[in-house]
């Protein structure tokens, strides 16, 4: 990428070395500004001011407090799974990152299957939740692993429907192909802008809001961690840096979901009129640019509505949204072959 | 006890294995059903209220509640009391309405007295009165959204109740505990300026309304955790002793201020009592959002006419009141308060029965939580809306 | 609702100022009947109902001051409250306690109301409290009572807006009435913390345990002869503990107790 001749394996060092600082990275800049700053101040309050300059360095000075806190065990818990669980979580989470691109070049693995490998990766936290719930030995942790399983495997499907009329229409699964598409297409034949896929696909795009809202167990669909019934639901028992990985899987998913909306329905890193070598330098801050308005308008559901109960949220799930993206697909693809 | 070893993990891994392969076994086994415990500490009860529930996955199958955890034996420690003293720690009943909670004891001393408080001090306990319903019941539609998953209007809810307690605390030198009431009177008169500020602060509490109409009541998730939810009848409402805005969201049509004849100045003032035909907790909400509008509007009208005069009546240093039984209620935020004062003449009652509303509001629990989900008890709970200092005295 | 005799509405003219000091008293004109007191007619009504349907077993009653308090025969609790909800529309269910009419035993040395000692206090609760208490007989509040304890209960009419208070004597030695909960479905809680508090059995209730307290708690706290504890420790009105400002006050003894 830069002129220079690595080894495979220095590649992937630094490969993996560049994932591990994106995440944390992009999960402190969503907590710090959505959850602190954002919630705080439509909440008509300041969030935190202590540490570091108007609190910026807040969720340091958390990840600090965690990390020194006591290891506990629920006594009756089964101690292998419950030290796995969070790990299995946060290794979904790593994994999305391996094909977001954001730049022409700037992609961990420029998979040809990309979307495919990114919803097929993003599904295995549901497996880590479940570990969470029972590896607790509490019921209430039980409770709410139950309802996360029913509620993320539920969401999967609009989900992945959202992102086929995606697929569809750019012809390619990868993500790097989809931008590529979004770039060097155009809307009745007006291509100063490309084409971003949040205009075609719109109901694609609301779809896959929703159901990544969803995904993310964010209000309106917090079932399983409802705060005032379950107390932290699957992730009650869990403390220090183990919360921590949780926090971090929470916050990194949702980083990761919204540089794929941002990537599917925005453009991704292409910004119209910039072309070449600039694109390396300035698609990283592009994409940060539509990440946050993804993120925000995520978060801004979170802190404004109720939660569903349990059953609402299936119905919804299963006879409102799944019917609507199947017919998306339908309408994509007769269009498709139409135009 | 059985003299065999208890089997290992792995043979009681076959055992279920096998058993799960039996299709026909597995139909016909019957689970007990998961005995859990909302509380004592748990988010959605307002304190150490505890809820032992069974279910059968999300749905309740029997519950009852277990108080006691903040019992302090208020009847018994009013026989120990002088009046005045008792006048501080009847307050500590509802606390979030404190001064609630003094003026029916009052009010019933007053009456074996044979006192009169003056017309200055019937007025401003009215205004006082109905201040703290707004401070009770302000929290009240922050909380429920806060219960359903809505986290922000609880954040208004404290804000504006802010100001209410600072003028409560400007009058009388406490925000929760104001200790205000006296019998004969008030201990003191408002600071000046109190009336104007009060004005303001009943603006606010207005647009605080508005507010949480647009935000919880007109949306379509709220509604639709709270509508057909936790549904109570008039007649089972009534058997059971529920009142206040938890009766008048079944429809009965019984408001406290307006039906008995008080002392206290409600009759100078003009006002709605509503009533939802529903008893869901929508309705307990809605009921609840309209009184807050309607004690602001009591209040605005209390305000242009407090008359002159003195706080205080006559009355001895030492307080005794003659030998004599007493009732006396009112229309409490949460329901209704009543104090059954027993007097054999001395410095302190003989015996003080204190009816307080969410003890009978939290009874009808066992009958309401059965055959619901568990996120709809959390509803339950939260449109109910308890005080546990109010349940457990 | 007190029970204090009730003055005549009007006040008797001053009688001729020459009956007085020994003379022989002079026939003075006839002073005027003071008017009858009110009538409160739908509180006698109720209580006439009552006693249509339970006869003797009501027992006495009060009526004043806007407030009516009915003393029934315990063997007629179940069937009172029946009568009240059904013949007197009383539909709301306000709340089922205890009395213990004993006056609480003297606590380090003095009755807990005894103001004797209180600074400005000028006389002490009436005698006969004590004197009575002495004999075994208890001073019993508005509408009488023949035991030591009561149970009574207020019931209330949404539709009438007017309420009633019943009570019923209870035998001292073993409490016990018949239950209300099939009849007003909150009684069943009141009627347990009145067991709780006071250790009358309602027969009938679907199960009489603790509220407030738990399992194993052993007495009855609300009866009078349950010690208060804190009042054990430390007698009312309690010791007035003054200490003197830091700097002021005792030096002379802090200087003794430095020296010794």
């Amino acid at each position: 990428m830069l002129g220079l001749e690595l080894a495979y394996w220095q590649q992937a060092l630094i490969k993996v070395g560049a994932v591990m600082t994106v995440i944390p990275l992009g999960a402190l800049i969503l907590g710090y500004v959505f959850l602190l700053k954002m919630m705080s101040h439509m909440q008509s309050r300041l969030g935190p001011m202590e540490a570091g300059p108007h609190g910026t360095l807040q969720l340091l000075a958390d990840a600090g407090k965690f990390l020194q806190k006591e290891d506990i065990f629920p006594a009756r818990s089964d101690r292998t799974v419950f030290a796995l669980a969070p790990v299995v979580v946060m290794v979904s989470t790593f994994l999305l990152y391996l094909v977001i691109p954001a730049g022409p070049r700037l992609i961990v693995e420029d998979l040809d299957t990309g979307v495919f490998f990114a919803l097929a990766v993003g599904s295995l936290s549901v497996i880590g939740v479940l570990m969470a719930g029972w590896a607790s030995a509490s019921k209430y942790s039980l409770l709410g692993a139950l309802r996360a399983a029913g509620q993320l495997i539920a969401y999967e499907l609009p989900l992945v429907l959202a992102v086929v009329g995606v697929v569809v229409q750019a012809g390619t699964l990868s993500l790097q192909g989809i931008v590529h598409a979004q770039a060097d297409g155009e809307m009745f034949g007006f291509g100063g802008i490309g084409n971003p896929y949040v205009i075609t696909q719109f109901v694609g795009f609301l779809l896959f809001m929703v159901a990544s809202q969803a995904e993310l167990t964010q209000t309106p669909f917090d079932m399983p961690v409802a705060e005032s019934e379950l107390v932290a639901g699957y992730m009650t028992e869990y403390t220090g840096f183990r919360f921590l990985f949780f926090f971090m899987a929470e916050f990194g998913s949702a980083f990761a979901l919204s540089a794929i909306a941002a990537t599917l329905f925005l453009g991704g890193w292409y910004l119209p009129g910039v072309n070449g070598d600039l694109a390396d330098y300035l698609g990283p801050l592009v994409l940060g640019g539509k990440i946050m308005f993804v993120a925000f308008l995520i978060f801004w559901f979170r802190f404004t509505y109720p939660r569903f109960r349990e059953d609402q949220l299936q119905t919804f799930a299963w006879k409102y949204l799944i019917p609507l993206s199947l017919m998306n697909i339908v309408a994509t693809g007769i269009l498709k072959v139409v135009f | 006890m059985t003299t065999t070893a208890p089997a290992s993990e792995w043979q009681q891994a076959a055992y279920i294995a096998g058993q799960a392969a039996d299709g026909r076994v597995n139909i016909e086994i019957e689970t007990e059903g998961m005995s859990l415990n909302i509380g004592p500490q748990h988010p959605a009860t307002h304190g150490t209220l505890r809820i032992v529930v069974r279910l059968d996955g999300e749905q309740v199958v029997w519950a009852e509640p277990v108080c006691g955890y903040m019992h302090r034996g208020y009847e018994k420690l009013l026989e120990v009391r002088t009046y005045p003293q008792v006048n501080t720690l009847v307050n500590r009943i509802d606390w979030m309405s404190s001064f609630a909670n003094e003026v029916p004891f009052i009010l019933a001393a007053e009456q074996l007295m044979g006192v009169e408080a003056p017309e200055r001090a019937q007025w401003i306990r009215t205004i006082f009165f109905e201040m703290s319903r707004i401070a009770n019941l302000t929290l009240f539609l922050g909380d429920m959204g806060v219960q359903l998953g809505a986290l922000t209007p609880v954040f208004y809810a404290f804000r504006d109740r802010e100001h209410v307690l600072n003028l409560i605390e400007s009058a009388t030198g406490g925000r929760f505990h104001p200790n205000y009431d006296r019998v004969g009177g008030l201990k003191e008169d408002l600071p000046k300026g109190w009336v104007d500020e009060c004005k303001g602060v009943m603006r606010r509490v207005r647009d605080f309304c508005d507010q949480m109409e647009d935000l919880l009541v007109g949306n379509e998730i709220f509604q639709t955790r709270t509508r057909g939810i936790g549904v109570i009848t008039p007649a089972v409402a009534l058997s059971y002793g529920l009142s206040g805005a938890n009766l008048r969201a079944s429809g009965v049509d019984w408001d406290l201020r307006r039906d008995e004849d008080s002392p206290l100045a409600w009759k100078h003032t003009e006002f709605k009592v509503w009533t939802h035909p529903d008893g869901d907790s929508f309705a307990r909400y809605w009921v609840r959002l309209q009184e807050v509008r309607e004690s602001a509007s009591i209040i605005d009208q209390l305000l242009d006419g407090i008359p002159a005069g003195p706080i205080m009546a006559k009355v001895p240093r030492i307080i005794k009141v003659p030998a004599g039984e007493a009732w006396c209620h009112t229309e409490n935020p949460l329901g209704e308060m009543g104090y059954y004062v027993i007097s054999q003449g001395g410095l302190g009652p003989f015996r003080c029965k204190v009816r307080t509303a969410s003890f009978n509001n939290i009874s009808i629990l066992p009958w309401l939580l059965r055959g619901v989900y568990v996120p709809d008890v959390i509803t339950i709970l939260a449109s109910l809306y308890f005080i546990l200092g109010d349940i457990d005295r | 609702m007190s029970s204090t005799p009730e003055d005549p509405t009007t006040a008797e003219p001053a009688a001729p100022e020459a009956a007085t000091e020994g003379q022989p008293t002079v026939e003075a004109a006839p002073e005027p009947a003071p008017e009858p007191e009110p009538v409160d007619e739908v509180r006698e009504a109720m209580v006439s109902s009552l006693r249509e349907v339970l006869g003797a077993d009501v027992v006495s009653h009060h009526i004043a001051d806007g407030d009516v308090i009915v003393r029934v025969a315990p063997t007629a609790w179940r069937q009172a409250g029946q009568v009240a909800h059904d013949l007197l529309h009383m539909d709301y269910f306000c709340f089922l306690s205890g009395i213990d009419w004993m006056p609480a035993p003297a606590m380090g040395g003095k009755a807990v109301w005894d103001p004797a000692g209180v600074d400005g206090a000028e006389d002490t609760v009436e005698e006969g409290v004590a004197a009575e208490a002495e004999n075994g007989t208890w001073v019993t509040g508005a509408a009488g009572g023949d035991t030591r304890f009561q149970v009574f209960a207020r019931l209330y009419s949404t539709t009438r807006h007017i309420g009633i208070t019943l009570k019923a004597d209870l035998d001292e030695g073993s409490p016990a009435v018949a239950t209300w909960t099939d009849l007003y479905r909150g009684a069943d809680w009141h009627e347990r913390e009145t067991w709780e508090m006071f250790g009358f059995q309602f027969d009938g209730h679907p199960g009489l345990r603790h509220m407030y307290l738990p399992t194993e708690f052993e007495g009855h706290p609300l009866r009078k002869d349950f010690p208060m504890l804190a009042r054990e420790v430390k007698p009312w009105p309690g010791l007035v503990d003054k200490e003197p400002m830091p700097g002021e006050g005792d030096e002379a003894e802090t200087e003794e107790a430095v020296s010794s």
